[in-house]
């Protein structure tokens, strides 16, 4: 194989960028809900929920942006049951999260069933169509690679600088750093702890559930089960990778989804070696990132941790 | 107008059976400082979590310019105009000065200007005579520094009412003096300053008012220019105190503890003890103090085997024990540990009062027999070290967390103790205490002493330290600065060189 022919190049960046929407979609979220200290195991089922109700909003409206909406709101659902179990009733966020992935798998699965019963491997949902974005798209490689894409993937890039702007330079930003900081510190300045919480996580629900709707909409058109297949795993360790920073996440997302890209190529390649091996490639990456690249990360420092005003 | 700035009316608070505030009214003058005087578990803090909307009262009411306000959050007292710093600051380590100070105000729109804020910042800690880099990360600067930044913070957000927590505790003799300075010129300024307190001299020093509470009852209300430290003594005790008579111990055993070129990392790999020689003699207290946070609990845990040394030899009578681990210290080297942080270190609050006071040694006969726990064994040793300390408490079965903290010292130090140890490490064992538990400590250490041990005694509290240290060392950024004689341990000097001060230059000055 030749990487180095021009074409190849174009393809294989196109297919990196494909493979890293959904995950910077959840790790955008992870950012956020983790930044206000709030352990987010459960981008998977978010995720997930998402892909579903994009599916669903799809076939009922007909419409991919029905889809989106519907999606959205099933992110934000799922994230409203991590806040109030996580936040209000103060569940360990980590067994909250499992128990909202394995939920949502078994929901999904389910309704999934009930509504499009049989047709559902043979179903072609309404999906987004590709935007040329005149001129900026015809420069060679990064032309089609980057304003050859559909609205999700535009939206994406806005979300991710805007989720940066917000964190950084607006006083709601701060407010959730320094809640995930330290909580008993924020709320001493008037801060209300609990809703910035709620506010992250349900966002991040909702952020979440767009990277699951952009493999119903753009790529798949159908819902199938457990078709999030891992991705909200492979987010948390590009937020960590990336050092619960926006922009730092987003190239981590971006790294592995170029290892994803290349293991497909390789799979492609080398039809003789078992394509399991070249599948584990972005997981190992992942592996080998977090224990050498990273040093030591400094994870927002009330992460996971209850807040109560009277507890002493 | 009313002549009050601030009213509190009439104020109850319980918890659980306890009545943390009685029926307690404070009446504040704009523009004066008003102090709280009372010992620890009086209510003074109570009263000003009340004050701050942390916790709501029972019963009673708030006013501020004599119009009545409801505060269910910091938000409402922030919005009437009271701040606070709070004894254990209230800062986002992680984040910058400016940061910290913007947080939470209002108004501040869509965009943070960060960029304004800090040269407005600038200009207002200039105009009192801070020098405080609005960029620096928070968790860079010095505890003094950390107060600046916590009292800037409150004059930005243009509070008129400054509740103040204890806020000398985190600062050397020497800083306390411009500290002072600086309360005035708030008070000259037309702020009205509350100051939390138990230290008699501040109030004389600083205060223009001044209400004593006890048990949770305000005891009286005076003008300090009426009262002076012997009153305010017995109004704050109830008693007579106790006129505490040095015994140094004139004649010192054999060194008994050597620490030889001992240095420790802290958790980032810097130098927290940095070459700490130290020969600490049988018979002997050895006095060790500082400000919080230059080495003192880096030497607690290294003498206990809790954290490692990085270079440098550890000897109990001449054997070399620096590999040793902490039961092995316990336990064959006898060298007994009293954590600073009882809630942390030293106790498992959960657990039974029986339990914790085997923690060390549960293991081991007659507590554990075949590797099965012989729970009336651990529960009969319990009930005698608790009779033999006066320990008061419901059952041996009763989770500790609900003893008062001199009790749960009590507990921890009879367990320490139990096993006639030759090193005492104690750490801040009177912090959180009464006067009467803080008595107790005292003189079970000096007991201690007279027994033959060697006590290593830490302590923020200067004061604390004087009455039963022999010898006095001085830790300062990880470096001893100087080991006193008990009788040249003057508060001047020994402060002089908590602030770094080396020794020529204090005997100089």
């Amino acid at each position: 194989m030749d990487l180095l022919n021009l074409q190849t190049l174009t393809d294989m960046l196109g297919t990196s960028l494909r493979l890293s929407v959904p995950l910077i979609f959840a790790a955008l979220g992870g950012v956020l809900s983790e930044r206000s200290g709030v352990f987010n195991i459960a981008l998977e089922g978010k995720i997930l929920a998402g892909a579903f109700g994009a599916a669903l909003g799809a076939f009922l409206f007909n419409d991919p942006f029905g889809g989106l909406l519907v999606g959205i709101l099933f992110g934000m659902l799922a994230g409203s049951i991590l806040a109030v179990l996580g936040v209000s009733l103060g569940v360990n966020q980590i067994v909250t999260g499992i128990a909202i992935n394995l939920f949502v798998l078994g929901i999904t699965a389910f309704l999934s069933r009930i509504v499009f019963g049989a047709q559902a491997n043979t179903l072609r949902l309404p999906g987004f169509k590709p935007i040329d974005l005149p001129g900026l798209s015809s420069i060679p490689v990064i032309g089609p690679v980057l304003f050859r894409q559909d609205l999700m993937v535009y939206l994406m890039i806005a979300l991710a600088i805007l989720v940066f702007l917000f964190l950084y330079r607006t006083p709601w930003g701060l407010a959730v750093r320094a809640v995930g900081d330290n909580p008993a510190a924020a709320d001493t300045a008037g801060i209300p702890v609990h809703g910035v919480r709620y506010g992250c996580v349900i966002a991040a629900g909702g952020l979440a559930a767009m990277g699951g709707s952009y493999i119903v909409l753009s790529q798949v058109f159908l819902f199938s089960e457990h078709m999030s297949a891992g991705k909200g795993f492979i987010a948390l360790a590009a937020v960590i990778l990336g050092r619960w920073h926006p922009l730092g996440a987003l190239a981590a997302c971006l790294l592995f989804g170029m290892f994803d890209a290349l293991q497909l190529r390789l799979q492609f390649n080398y039809q003789d070696v078992p394509h399991q091996f070249f599948q584990m490639l972005p997981y190992l990456i992942s592996i080998l990132a977090l224990v050498g690249l990273v040093g030591k990360p400094r994870p927002p420092a009330a992460i996971g941790r209850d807040y109560r005003r009277e507890a002493k | 107008m009313t002549e009050y700035k601030l009213l509190l009316d009439d104020i109850s608070k319980s918890f659980g059976a306890t009545r943390a505030n009685d029926r307690v009214t404070l009446a504040v003058r704009p523009g004066s400082v008003h102090a709280i005087l009372g010992e620890n578990g009086a209510g003074k803090s109570t009263l000003m979590n009340i004050l701050y909307g942390l916790y709501r009262p029972d019963s009673g009411r708030i006013l501020v310019d004599g119009r009545e306000v409801e505060i269910h959050s910091p938000r409402d007292a922030l919005d009437a105009g009271i701040g606070m710093v709070h004894q254990h600051f209230m800062l986002v380590t992680q984040l910058s000065v400016v940061e910290n100070i913007v947080l939470g105000m209002k108004r501040l729109g869509l965009q943070l200007n960060l960029a304004a804020h800090s040269r407005a910042l600038e200009e207002l800690s200039q105009s009192f005579g801070f020098d405080i880099d609005p960029w620096a990360e928070v968790g860079k600067l010095s505890v003094g520094m950390q107060q600046r930044v916590e009292i800037l913070k409150l004059l930005y957000h243009e509070a008129d009412i400054l509740i103040l927590d204890e806020p000398t505790s985190v600062l050397t003799p020497g800083e306390i003096g411009p500290f002072f300075d600086l309360l005035r010129r708030l008070r000259d300024a037309g702020r009205t300053i509350i100051l939390i307190t138990h230290k008699l001299d501040e109030v004389m020093a600083i205060a223009d008012r001044v209400t004593v509470m006890q048990d949770g009852k305000v005891k009286s209300e005076l003008s300090t220019e009426e009262a002076d430290t012997d009153m305010l003594a017995h109004l704050m005790v109830g008693r007579e105190v106790m006129v505490r008579v040095r015994h140094p111990n004139r004649s010192p055993g054999a060194t008994m503890l050597r620490l030889e070129k001992i240095s420790v990392a802290d958790a980032r790999g810097l130098p927290a003890l940095d070459v700490v020689s130290i020969d600490l003699r049988a018979g002997e207290v050895l006095g060790i103090a500082g400000v919080d946070g230059n080495g003192q609990a880096e030497l607690a845990r290294v003498i206990a085997g809790l954290v490692p040394a990085q270079s440098g030899r550890l000897l109990l009578e001449g054997v070399d024990i620096t590999g040793a681990g902490v039961a092995e210290r316990l336990q064959r080297f006898g060298i007994a540990y009293v954590p600073e942080d009882r809630h942390r270190d030293g106790l498992v609050l959960d657990a039974s009062v029986a339990q914790n006071a085997v923690l060390r040694r549960y293991r081991s006969p007659p507590f554990a027999r075949m590797g099965f726990f012989r729970p009336a064994m651990i529960r009969d040793h319990a009930q005698r070290l608790a009779d033999s300390y006066s320990v008061r408490m419901q059952s041996v079965d009763q989770p500790i967390r609900f003893l008062s903290g001199g009790n749960q010292q009590k507990v921890i130090l009879a367990r320490e103790l139990d096993g006639e140890p030759r090193v005492l490490v104690v750490a801040q064992p009177t912090k959180g205490l009464d006067v009467g538990a803080i008595e107790f400590v005292q003189s079970e250490i000096i007991a201690q002493r007279d027994r033959g041990v060697a006590v290593l005694y830490i302590s923020t509290e200067l004061e604390h330290l004087l009455d039963v240290a022999d010898r006095v060392g001085v830790l300062y950024r990880g470096h001893l600065m100087d080991v006193l004689p008990a009788e040249d341990a003057s508060a001047e000097r020994v402060g002089l060189l908590m602030a770094g001060v080396a020794p020529q230059r204090a005997g100089a000055a």
